[in-house]
């Protein structure tokens, strides 16, 4: 049985296309995918995030067990503060990357929507110390507000000054009323915020933001930009870029792993392959000429397989055929030559960075 | 509701075909351009081409999807819309005019009855 968001009515009515997506009925696009995306850089556009899974952690060893269950180093979050993060097996294997919220009475893991499952009965298992786990995914309606113009469009729903709300922190405050969870947070690469809202209130939040928009040229996005979106800052994407056989150091979140914090899951095996060194690295690459490079196509140099995309698709800012994929060392360099190998080969060069470095994050 | 234009064959890979004399003009359908969306670049086939009915002969690449391009026809390229392979948005926006592909000449134009009425492909995509 697919899932529907609170959302799913309004999808309807702006004539948005569904798919099914990680078990939810949820809206590819609306008027297409590039002006979607262009929305978002240019303006500010709203997604139905509603399917990303919410996973309490309760309890006073709360932080500790986090910290023990999670790469990043959770106890150097302050009250309210966020961190990108992953969690992973005892092989380095990644079973998800995830947001952590510390509020003073509980943690709170924003996972992805078709790990939920796997992901709450892996904390159940490993679960240790005086902690309460607690999945609310079934309860929450999320909507991501993203675009130079978010700040502009919130600060008109809210009282707070939300230029006082800094980048990955977050806030417990009333919406016109309505009591939800707002963060200065997204994955698109712009200033932005993400309400979470009980579901019983969370439709009531659709219009207070988009009366509020409509003089900034608000719309709503579907799940095709936010692909695009993520994939010109270079985000990894979980069943992509990451999975289980990948693990975070070759593919370049070695900043969310604190090897300095104490044991962790996963700690031991990660640390002799750091020690050892990575054998891949996950690269970014721009096609010269023609071509889209597309997900698990194989990438050649020398003549021989060196790796394979993992994403690739056309950058609308770039106006080009792009690619995210790992290469065995030291093809990783930039300034590489590589051969992208599609129904027509084409060539491509190992970059540097985000596709897209104008994003207005703060 | 794709738009399906009276007067055209069409094939079940989506395509369009106009018999213009021993000539065919060949194009995506509404329901093609709408269902890759996006349409980025096109790799069409070569003026000179001899093709035959059916073969795939270029690429579609949408932003999410790649897609093949299909002869409609037996005959031999003698046209291509370069307006499209510089701004392939036109498919999107006007697939049964601006945003024809290629230009065939036909080896037998009669090979045009095996083709789909506009009431069969209504059929075919009504299935999708």
């Amino acid at each position: 049985m697919l899932k529907k968001t609170p959302f799913y009515e309004m999808h309807v009515k702006n004539n948005g296309r569904i798919v099914e997506f990680a078990g939810f009925l949820m809206p590819v696009q609306f008027e297409g995918i590039i002006p979607e995306h262009r929305t978002v850089r240019i303006d500010v556009g709203v997604f139905d995030v509603s399917h990303m899974g919410e996973i309490e952690i309760l309890g006073k060893d709360r932080l500790k067990f986090v910290n023990y269950l999670t790469t990043n180093d959770a106890s150097k979050l302050e009250l309210n503060q966020i961190q990108y993060s992953t969690m992973l097996y005892p092989d380095t294997g990644i079973v998800d990357d995830l947001l952590v919220y510390n509020f003073k009475d509980r943690i709170l893991l924003v996972v992805n929507a078709a790990n939920t499952d796997k992901d709450y009965q892996w904390i159940i298992n490993n679960k240790k110390y005086d902690i309460d786990i607690k999945n609310i995914s079934d309860d929450i309606g999320q909507l991501a507000v993203q675009g130079p113009k978010a700040e502009s469009v919130m600060q008109k729903v809210f009282d707070l000054d939300l230029s006082t709300l800094r980048y990955y922190w977050a806030t417990e405050v009333k919406m016109q009323g309505i009591p939800v969870l707002l963060s200065r947070t997204g994955y698109t690469g712009e200033d932005g915020f993400e309400v979470y809202v009980d579901k019983k209130y969370a439709v009531q939040c659709w219009p207070m933001i988009f009366d509020a928009g409509a003089e900034y040229n608000i719309k709503p996005i579907g799940l095709g930009a936010r692909d695009t979106l993520r994939f010109e800052m270079r985000y990894c994407l979980y069943g992509n870029d990451i999975d289980k056989t990948t693990n975070p150091l070759e593919a370049g979140l070695g900043w969310v792993v604190k090897f300095d914090k104490g044991d962790f899951i996963g700690r031991d095996k990660l640390l002799k392959i750091k020690e050892a060194g990575v054998k891949r690295k996950l690269v970014g690459f721009e096609v010269i000429g023609k071509g889209i490079p597309r997900p698990h196509q194989e990438i050649h140099a020398e003549d021989r397989k060196i790796g394979f995309v993992t994403s690739g698709t056309f950058s609308p800012s770039r106006n080009k055929g792009m690619g995210i994929g790992y290469v065995e060392k030291p093809h990783n360099k930039v300034g590489t030559r590589i051969k992208v190998i599609g129904k027509t080969p084409v060539d491509a060069e190992v970059i540097k960075g985000p596709f897209y470095k104008q994003g207005s994050r703060k | 509701m794709a738009n399906i234009m009276e007067g055209l064959k069409y094939t079940k890979e989506h395509e369009w075909v106009k018999i213009e004399g021993d000539t065919a003009l060949e194009g995506l359908t509404d329901y093609a351009q709408s269902e890759l969306s996006d349409i980025v670049m096109i790799e069409p086939p070569e003026v000179g081409r001899k093709v035959n009915a059916g073969e795939p002969v270029g690429t579609i690449e949408a932003v999410k999807a790649v897609s093949d391009l299909y002869a409609g026809l037996t005959g031999e390229i003698i046209e291509i819309n370069e307006k499209v392979v510089s701004d392939p948005s036109i498919i999107n926006k006007d697939p049964y005019g601006e945003g024809w592909l290629f230009k065939t000449k036909l080896d037998d134009p009669s090979q045009a009855e095996t083709l789909l009425t506009p009431e069969q492909y209504k059929e075919l995509i009504a299935k999708h």
